[in-house]
């Protein structure tokens, strides 16, 4: 099949970005979309011309590099799907594609598709953790976990922190992460303790790495390529009132 | 050079806590005053350079990826050994020891082998405590399931995605110690050198992937945790992004790279549909455990899988091996599938793939089961074949997924450069010529969280902290050879792509260095690549510049070292005069054409060292002791 693609092209964080033409010849419907745009790179550098970067690299699903925003949806236009894991069969002979990097303030481009997701690794630094040193610890049977509990701190565990979240939200948000990774630890025993103070700090960082708020358009669900749930930005307010509440409480206490 | 590897007196069971006796410690307030690079970011680079922030050192983290929650170790999906024993199946650290020693066909060090047991179990412990979220039964206990090699269940699992789980749990340590100001991370940078003063690791040159600039850093040791080398195939289950060029600087600087032939093929990958194929998908070797590999008994036979009758199919492995069956050890179910494959029985495009049945399953234990216990993967198989898994039997082929081989290093994981600790899948250490099923995050683990904490310390008590710094003229001088190298490529301006000389490069391996080697295809290997690197100087076309973010120029360099550790595999697959694992020469098995070692002659560790570019590497051998194990044959029927 042939396309036509209109992509993003940027040399840098400070100049100007435009979208560009390029046409994909003999694409084969078994193609992932990453090896289709290989294919328009492999002509390029064969025409002396830089190549389209983007970020991969496991293309497999789970390493969470390779977000791009394909006809105004980041991640593409399959449902629970990495940009690495769509293949051409989902598109038609002579389709027009659109390709643009993911548009977040708190994400500034790079190089073309390439953007600077760092705001997420600052969001775990600020406490998207349990707070156990190396060595020391219990046996891993001696505290139960009831198997909804695990099961369900899984669903939210398995985001890969790829970022089609922020894009896709209007408010360039990033509740959705944030709330994956709260509730996967409030939800397991070993997490609770930290609990309070975890969601506070991480509620904080998003705030400063420039993120908005969530307003309920629940683009985030709609996009995320594993599914992770809007339930879960519920479960990150219901901790962050509660945090809250403790905090005033615990400061009238020292005041009385 | 004699090769020491200094593995402790005493019995088996005791050598590890001999040598942590024996090893010398560094007081809190010293700590802080030592620097450690640790480079690299997947479980055992992320594993280490937590562990030792929070004992106090300053470590310097750095990955090439845009973050260190994105290693090649978050691709893992089966599991994690350990020898809790749980099911209460027999399972023991002895038996953990004594698989993953047999599982290697005894060419791995006995004393490593079984610290890695010993270790195991309390990775587990750490991990839950860290929040991974493990796989549990409906009281609350950890569940576990069996994986090739093994008869016991001793793997516990995250879904299919253990490996991200666990990297997940120590990038959390991780960043905490980043938080605390124990760690500097370093993103999107990429080794390009070691720093070698008075014989001694003591920094490493390194490029900044957006902005080209090369900057030296200064330490006062080393951990090389960069992973294999399974992409010098081109096609492979590793990340595209997966690279030889950290350990082989290291190799070139001094350090020795040990049995580099040892490449495990993993036997469960989607095959490849095409010539634009960039990477080969596994699925999990636990998909062994419930489903049945067959081929059309008929050599050709195009039918639909299902309407081939059950009289009409061959189920080989359980055929050959029947105490196993379709759980034997990759090495053995990959090269019984090409077999099976070259005799004219394979399926799908180019007769290149087995089916992997579900059926049986399916009806045992129902579709909900299944889903529960697979589900990702079977989606994933979807998402790229376009085919449903629980209506027809997958289609698998086996693909290069894993390099046993690696630089060689004691039993304190130091190479033969002191201060130069290599850990994970990068050393050769602990999988002998084959790796059982969720063995690798075990040792990357066990080497990042416990071992390297106390053997880095016994090295740098005896140095002085700080004792080398960036402004020493060595690392000026690497810096200056790390740019004319990449002035050197970018001169080039050739006609041909990096990728198109990796794809070449590939078909060479996979062909002549791959699942079944013999003298002459490996001597015509070793006069295809030299001719293939010299075109590749004289004919490889990187555009853009070195000053900035230019993905072709990292491919160059990558590539550039993969061509000369092809010929390091071949020159070592050469020599060593026997089969093992998943080393298969053809004019060495047994009459049922089963692997035939030759411990008489081949018991040792091929060590490589460097001598120059236009001269021939020097074979150093470290004998293989095995004071507590026989030396079995490797059966599995």
């Amino acid at each position: 099949m042939n396309l036509d693609l209109y992509v993003w092209r940027q040399n840098g964080p400070d100049n100007h970005g435009r979208l560009v033409r390029y046409e994909a010849r003999d694409i084969s419907p078994d193609m992932s979309f990453l090896e289709m745009l290989d294919v328009v790179n492999e002509q390029l550098i064969r025409n002396a011309e830089e190549p389209i970067a983007f970020d991969h690299d496991c293309r497999e699903g789970i390493c969470g590099s390779c977000a791009q925003v394909i006809n105004g949806v980041p991640q593409g236009p399959r449902e629970k799907t990495t940009v690495c894991q769509l293949h051409m069969r989902h598109f038609r002979d002579g389709d027009t594609i659109y390709i643009e990097p993911l548009r977040a303030r708190a994400f500034p481009v790079i190089k073309d598709l390439i953007v600077d997701r760092s705001a997420f690794d600052r969001i775990i630094q600020s406490g998207g953790f349990i707070s156990v040193h190396t060595g020391g610890v219990p046996d891993a049977n001696v505290v139960l976990i009831p198997k909804d509990d695990a099961e369900t701190a899984m669903d939210a565990a398995e985001c890969i922190g790829c970022g089609a979240c922020v894009a896709a939200c209007p408010n360039g948000s990033a509740m959705l992460f944030t709330a994956a990774k709260v509730t996967h630890l409030a939800l397991l025993p070993q997490g609770r303790i930290e609990a309070t103070r975890r969601v506070c700090m991480m509620t904080e960082a998003m705030r400063e790495e420039g993120f908005g708020s969530c307003g309920n358009h629940y683009e985030c669900q709609a996009v995320c390529p594993k599914g992770i749930k809007v339930q879960f930005i519920a479960k990150l307010n219901r901790e962050f009132i509660w945090a809250q509440a403790k905090q005033l409480s615990g400061k009238r206490e020292k005041a009385g | 050079m004699t090769l020491d590897g200094k593995v402790p007196a005493g019995p088996l069971a005791e050598k590890w806590d001999r040598r942590q006796h024996e090893m010398k410690l560094i007081s809190p307030a010293n700590k802080r005053k030592f620097t450690i690079l640790v480079v690299g970011t997947g479980l055992a680079g992320a594993s280490a350079a937590a562990t030792l922030g929070e004992l106090g050192y300053r470590v310097e983290a750095f990955c090439f990826q845009d973050s260190p929650r994105r290693g090649h170790s978050i691709e893992a999906q089966g599991g994690i050994n350990a020898a809790k024993n749980y099911p209460n199946d027999g399972d023991s650290i002895f038996r953990l020891f004594y698989d993953t020693l047999k599982g290697g066909d005894f060419r791995s060090r006995e004393a490593n082998v079984y610290r890695l047991a010993m270790l195991s179990n309390a990775i587990i412990d750490q991990c839950v405590a860290q929040g991974v979220p493990f796989a549990r039964d409906y009281a609350g206990y950890l569940e576990n399931r069996s994986f090739g090699g093994t008869q016991v269940s001793r793997t516990f699992y995250a879904r299919g995605q253990t490996g991200q789980q666990l990297l997940l749990g120590a990038y959390g340590a991780l960043s905490r110690q980043v938080r605390a100001g124990t760690v500097r991370l370093h993103p999107r940078t990429e080794m390009l050198d070691l720093v070698v003063v008075d014989g001694e690791a003591k920094g490493i040159i390194v490029r900044d992937l957006v902005t080209g600039h090369i900057t030296a850093f200064a330490g006062d040791a080393v951990c090389l945790c960069s992973g294999g080398y399974a992409n010098v195939y081109y096609l492979s289950t590793n990340a595209m992004g997966s690279n030889v060029t950290a350990a082989f600087r290291a190799y070139k600087k001094g350090a020795l790279f040990a049995n580099p032939c040892f490449i495990q093929i993993h036997p469960t990958c989607i095959p490849a549909s095409g010539d634009y194929q960039s990477k080969l998908t596994l699925m999990s070797e636990s998909l062994r455990n419930d489903g049945r590999v067959w081929v059309p008994k008929t050599k050709g036979d195009r039918r639909k899988p299902a309407d081939i009758p059950e009289g009409e199919r061959d189920y080989f492995l359980e055929r050959k091996y029947p105490e196993y069956g379709n759980l034997v050890p990759r090495d053995i179910a990959s090269r019984a599938a090409k077999e099976i494959c070259d005799e004219g029985h394979g399926a799908g495009p180019g007769g290149r793939g087995v089916y992997l049945d579900f059926a049986d399953a399916l009806g045992r234990l129902g579709k909900e089961k299944i889903r529960e216990r697979y589900g990702n993967l079977f989606e994933m198989y979807e998402k790229i074949t376009g085919e449903n898994a629980y209506s027809r039997p997958m289609r698998i082929y086996p693909a290069p997924h894993y390099s046993m081989g690696g630089l060689w290093v004691d039993y304190n994981l130091e190479s033969t450069i002191p201060g130069l600790f290599v850990l994970g899948e990068a050393n050769f250490s602990d999988h002998g010529a084959n790796r059982l099923g969720a063995s690798a995050l075990m040792q990357g683990l066990a080497d990042g969280y416990f071992i390297i904490p106390r053997t880095i310390a016994h090295y740098l008590a005896q140095t002085r902290p700080g004792m080398v710094k960036d402004d020493h003229p060595e690392f000026r001088k690497c810096g200056e050879e790390v740019s004319t190298r990449i002035r050197r490529l970018l001169s080039v301006k050739g006609r041909k792509t990096v990728t198109e000389f990796h794809r070449e490069l590939g078909i060479i391996m996979w062909d002549l260095v791959g699942m079944e080697r013999n003298e002459e295809g490996l001597r015509k290997a070793l006069r295809l690549l030299p001719e293939l690197r010299a075109e590749f100087w004289e004919n490889v076309s990187i555009p853009g510049s070195g000053s900035a973010l230019n993905q072709e120029l990292e491919k160059a360099g990558r590539v550039a070292d993969f061509l000369e550790l092809g010929e390091l595999m071949a020159r070592d697959a050469l020599h060593r005069n026997e089969s093992c694992g998943g080393h298969f020469r053809i004019e060495h098995r047994m009459p049922d054409g089963e692997a035939c070692r030759d411990d008489s002659a081949c018991c040792y560790v091929a060590a490589w060292q460097f001598r120059g570019d236009d001269r021939e590497p020097e074979l150093h051998k470290e004998p293989l002791v095995f004071e507590n194990v026989e030396l079995a044959e490797r059966n599995y029927k």
